[in-house]
């Protein structure tokens, strides 16, 4: 095995006086999926927002090995730019445009090679050849994901009148057609029913499979987690508790006290868990 | 919801109560400046009215309010005035039916000095609402300080044109790209910003620029404004009865017997020109990365920089996109009046142009146009009650913001489709269908 | 000059800027509440206290009218009146242009405020005249406190009941919002305004009445400033509200405390700025102030910092 994808280490971030994410080391690669899993409020989506530029890490070094530009620093670049460099995220509360149709979300993830191509618009305004060859591959590559993801019936349609499950469909096509290395995505499974999550399971599994890329996956639905991650790391205040394969972490003694608490709640199921709302520190 | 009769008269008692305190303060007393001092004056019989106007008002208000409510319920609830493919054919057939009446205005029969001078009015304002539109109905980014790109437009043509001697066609682009510039200058220090306040910083932005135009004395000429700006030229023909030394005149050239209205037709085809430019402009960047951007910045900034947009640069281009349209509509403005002032720039056309957009729906060409042409139209037609104008002004204003608070337009026509087994990739690229 | 001249004209600028600011607060009040509550630019503001300027001239001159000569009587039933009659116009205000839009978006009751604040100026011009209203001056005198070779210090009465005007009804004001079920209604209102409607508060009426409680304040700015400048015209809302919009910015929307900082910062700046540097700027300064705090500090002064929410 090369070294992996990315390489998380040392990641620490503070709000004030509250450490949510404390010397994290993390590992992704590709064709894999590695999932991160703890309780609310362990910093899971803290770490998500320091991977793909949301915050600026108090320390640590987010490695990304790229195949085509080299090892790039992620917590030095510019918020924005972490997405051209093949790391782009889903949002545990859905971020789409909702008001512009599901094809038009696909599109404007292409945007920054699409922006070259017309020329910062001056190709486009003048409607010259390279900028329509352009359009129809970004054209070509949407309709390849609306398909693949099940979307052809609502592409037309604007994203904020579709359901929750098709939005949360969208939203993971419109992150597939940034061209993406590592796929990050938070609590896709949420809001979800099971055969919905089945679904999901599948579909990630698949992408992996074909596409070879990396996925990061925060989730709190076991069945998906277990089922599908290569890897998991398992995160509690903001420490890591333990990682493993799935067997591995379904029999660590800490993962069982890190969920449940002491042993006389141990009644409870972990399923439990997956209900609850996610509360990160820093947004409360 | 029908209420009783003794509720709708304690209702109407209360309504007729508060325009009591409201009308006696004001249209109850008066004072009257004289050589003393102040004069109180009073008028009871007129408070009377107003009181007894508004009790008989609420009462019919409530009956039709009633009625409204039921229909609507039976109907859809504040939906789009028409389905949403009627409308795309109807815009169509509109836009189609307003640029031939637009270009056939000038030698339709009841033309005159002063119908070209409305049309040159509703056009400037169309072409500021474009320019507006970009920047805050698709980007999403308010701004009640647009006055100071029409401004500086405006006054790069007058001070070109003042102390280089520079003609319209050359001073345009300057004007533009002058005022493309200042919004680039303008939205830097302001990229963080949101909302509301937004609106106060592009507000004070307005205003500053208002101040420093009226205090410079010494390049803007201050308060008296500067003047002896020059006509624009067709291909270097004056259309002056008697041209400068060394240009020749439309009239002599072409034989045609000179009329002073044919100036007026060209200002006017000048400005109908630069409103079809901007507009097809705007059309086609909506098609573009670009102008997807814009939206998708207005609708979440956060999703944006997921993807890799850098919403510096999406701001910044709307800014200047917008800056750049109200810099050349300033610069005809300067070549139509022939002399500027700061006068012409306070922040009431600020509010009309944002008026216009709002009322027309964001975002939306064809609300612009009809919007624009409601604004500018609406007082002429009140100009019997020439005072009154700008009170009814601000009703309407107020009316229309609650009958249809989405504005006139309120769907929105998507970019491109898959549907209907078009190519969709050729029907972007040659202009029609989507 | 020499030093103590200096140090005298600058005391002299400090009190007129105090002064200038005071006013400029009780606007701001106004605003920053509006705002705590529903979350829009009252645009209308600035012209609820140019309404309370005109109730005040047409106060005093029915004053002089009926004969009422003892200042402190004539002075209370004036401010009574503005204050009644404003605060009618704020309730009207709200009742008309905002609350059917309360839940159409933040663009919508901006564009109704301004046509409001069109309609009101208007109002008052076809009502009332356009020409500028003269009053004689009501208060008149003050009192030097320090005189040297060449400049003497003085503080008007007028400029000293403005002051210590404002500073009481801050001081109530503020014992009002923090200790009273209607303060308490409000900040409720402005935490969560259906929580606030589940737990059976009426949040309508909290509203108006927030708008009345501004609109007084206004009104006692406007007649305050007809006082101190003797003379006013319907356009005077329009600056005088931007400058107090900027104030309540500049302190922190939404914060009482910033709101009054604000403004006194804000006539501290004019004052000075127009003492030392040039008066046809002085507005320019106000208002490049403000961009640099919002650009250095997007939730002013005294405003609760929000972190980004992904």
């Amino acid at each position: 095995m090369s070294a992996p994808l990315l390489e998380v280490s040392g990641l620490t971030m503070r709000f004030g006086g509250l450490v949510a994410v404390d010397t994290l080391d993390l590992t992704a690669d590709r064709g894999r999926i590695t999932a991160v899993i703890g309780p609310n409020g362990a910093g899971k989506t803290t770490v998500f927002n320091c991977l793909t530029g949301f915050y600026r890490p108090t320390a640590g070094r987010l490695l990304l090995r790229h195949p085509g530009k080299g090892e790039v620093e992620l917590q030095a670049l510019p918020g924005y730019a972490v997405a051209r460099y093949g790391v782009v995220r889903t949002f545990q509360n859905i971020r789409l445009f909702p008001r512009m149709t599901v094809l038009e979300n696909l599109l404007v993830a292409q945007h920054t090679e699409l922006m070259r191509k017309s020329a910062f618009s001056i190709a486009g305004l003048l409607g010259l050849k390279g900028w329509r060859d352009a359009q129809a591959t970004a054209l070509d590559r949407a309709r390849f994901w609306i398909e693949r993801l099940d979307l052809t019936r609502v592409a037309d349609e604007e994203a904020g009148n579709l359901s929750y499950g098709v939005q949360r469909r969208v939203e993971i096509a419109r992150a597939m057609n940034t061209n993406p290395l590592l796929l990050c995505l938070d609590e896709p499974a949420a809001g979800l029913n099971p055969r919905e999550t089945a679904a999901l399971g599948e579909l990630l599994q698949g992408i992996r499979a074909e596409f070879g890329i990396g996925i990061l996956l925060i989730e709190h639905d076991m069945s998906l987690v277990m089922g599908i991650s290569d890897r998991i790391h398992v995160v509690d205040h903001g420490k890591k508790i333990a990682e493993g394969t799935p067997a591995e972490i379904r029999a660590d003694e800490r993962v069982i006290k890190a969920y449940l608490g002491e042993p006389d709640e141990a009644e409870v199921p972990p399923e439990v868990a997956q209900d609850m709302p996610e509360l990160e520190g820093p947004r409360a | 919801m029908a209420r009783t009769l003794p509720d709708r008269l304690k209702d109407a008692a209360l309504a007729a109560f508060v325009a009591l305190l409201l009308a006696v303060p004001f249209i109850g007393l008066t004072t009257i400046n004289t050589d003393v001092g102040l004069r109180v004056a009073t008028r009871w019989d007129w408070v009377l009215w107003a009181v007894a106007i508004v009790f008989a008002g609420r009462i019919l208000f409530g009956f039709a309010a009633d009625a409204v409510s039921t229909r609507r319920r039976r109907t859809e609830a504040r939906g789009p005035l028409v389905s949403e493919a009627a409308g795309r054919t109807l815009g169509k057939a509109f836009a189609a039916a307003a640029i031939a009446f637009a270009v056939t205005l000038p030698f339709l029969p009841f033309s005159d000095r002063y119908v070209l001078d409305l049309g040159m009015t509703v056009l400037i304002y169309i072409l500021l609402a474009t320019g507006l539109n970009v920047t805050v109905g698709l980007a999403g980014l308010l701004d009640l300080g647009f006055v100071a790109f029409y401004a500086i437009g405006a006054y790069t043509f007058a001070l070109l044109a003042k102390f280089f001697g520079f003609g319209f066609w050359i001073a345009l682009p300057m004007a533009g790209l002058v005022a493309a510039l200042f919004g680039v200058l303008l939205s830097l220090p302001i990229l963080r910003l949101r909302g509301d306040y937004l609106a106060i910083v592009t507000l004070g932005f307005g205003e500053i620029t208002r101040i420093v135009i009226l205090n410079w004395q010494s390049l803007t000429g201050g308060p008296n404004g500067v003047g002896g700006i020059p006509r624009p030229t067709l291909f270097g023909l004056s259309f002056d009865r008697r041209p400068q030394e060394g240009q020749q005149s439309f009239h002599e050239v072409t034989g045609i017997a000179f009329s002073s209205e044919h100036r007026m037709m060209f200002l006017y085809f000048i400005v109908l020109l630069l409103v079809l430019v901007c507009a097809w402009a705007v059309w086609k960047l909506r098609r573009l990365p670009i102008g997807r951007a814009w939206e998708a910045l207005r609708e979440d900034e956060i999703a944006c920089r997921s993807l890799g947009i850098n919403p510096v640069l999406v701001k910044v281009s709307a800014y200047a996109t917008g800056g750049l349209m109200g810099g050349l509509a300033g610069c005809f403005f300067a070549a139509r009046q022939g002399f500027v002032s700061p006068e012409s720039f306070t922040f009431i056309e600020s509010a009309i142009i944002l008026a216009i957009v709002v009322l027309g729906g964001m975002g939306s060409q064809i609300g612009v146009v009809v919007a624009a042409a409601f604004i500018v139209l609406l007082p002429e037609f009140a100009r019997e009650f020439a005072d009154y104008r700008m009170l009814l002004f601000g009703a309407a204003m107020i009316l229309v913001m609650v009958w249809r608070p989405g504005g006139l337009i309120s769907s929105r026509e998507p970019t491109l489709t898959l549907a209907g087994g078009k190519q969709p990739a050729e029907s972007v690229v040659r202009g029609v269908g989507s | 000059m020499d030093a103590g001249a200096q140090l005298g004209l600058f005391l002299q600028h400090l009190i007129n800027g105090v002064t200038l600011g005071a006013i400029y607060g009780l606007i701001a009040i106004g605003y920053t509440m509006v705002y705590g509550i529903i979350r829009m630019i009252n645009f209308a503001h600035g012209e609820i206290y140019m309404v309370g300027a005109f109730v005040g001239v047409t106060g005093f001159s029915l004053m002089a009218l009926m004969g009422i000569t003892a200042v402190p009587l004539a002075l209370l039933l004036v401010l009574v009146m503005a204050i009644g009659f404003t605060a009618a116009y704020g309730w009207a205000v709200e009742r008309v242009a905002y609350r059917p839009l309360r839940a159409s978006g933040r663009l919508a009751p901006l564009i109704s405020a301004i046509g409001m604040s069109i309609f009101l100026q208007n109002y008052v011009m076809l009502t009332q005249g356009a020409r500028p209203k003269p009053l004689q001056p009501v208060i008149t005198g003050g009192f030097t406190i320090w005189e040297g070779p060449n400049m003497a210090l003085s503080i008007t009465w007028i400029q000293a009941f403005i002051i210590l005007l404002t500073v009481a009804l801050m001081a109530g004001f503020t014992l009002l919002i923090a200790k009273t079920p209607l303060g308490r209604a409000q900040r409720a209102c402005e935490q969560d305004r259906t929580m606030a409607a589940l737990l059976g508060i009426n949040v309508d009426r909290t509203i108006s009445l927030t708008f009345v409680m501004g609109a007084s304040l206004a009104a006692v700015a406007g007649v305050l400033v007809t006082m101190y400048y003797g003379v006013i015209d319907f356009y005077i809302g329009f600056l005088a509200g931007l400058k107090a919009f900027t104030a309540a910015v500049l302190g922190g929307i939404g914060s009482l405390p910033g709101a009054m900082l604000g403004g006194l910062l804000i006539g501290l700046i004019e004052a000075f700025f127009t003492g030392y540097v040039s008066g046809a700027y002085k507005d320019v300064a106000a208002f490049s102030i403000l961009i640099l705090v919002l650009v250095l500090r997007p939730t002013g002064l005294l405003g609760r910092p929000d972190i980004e929410k992904v």
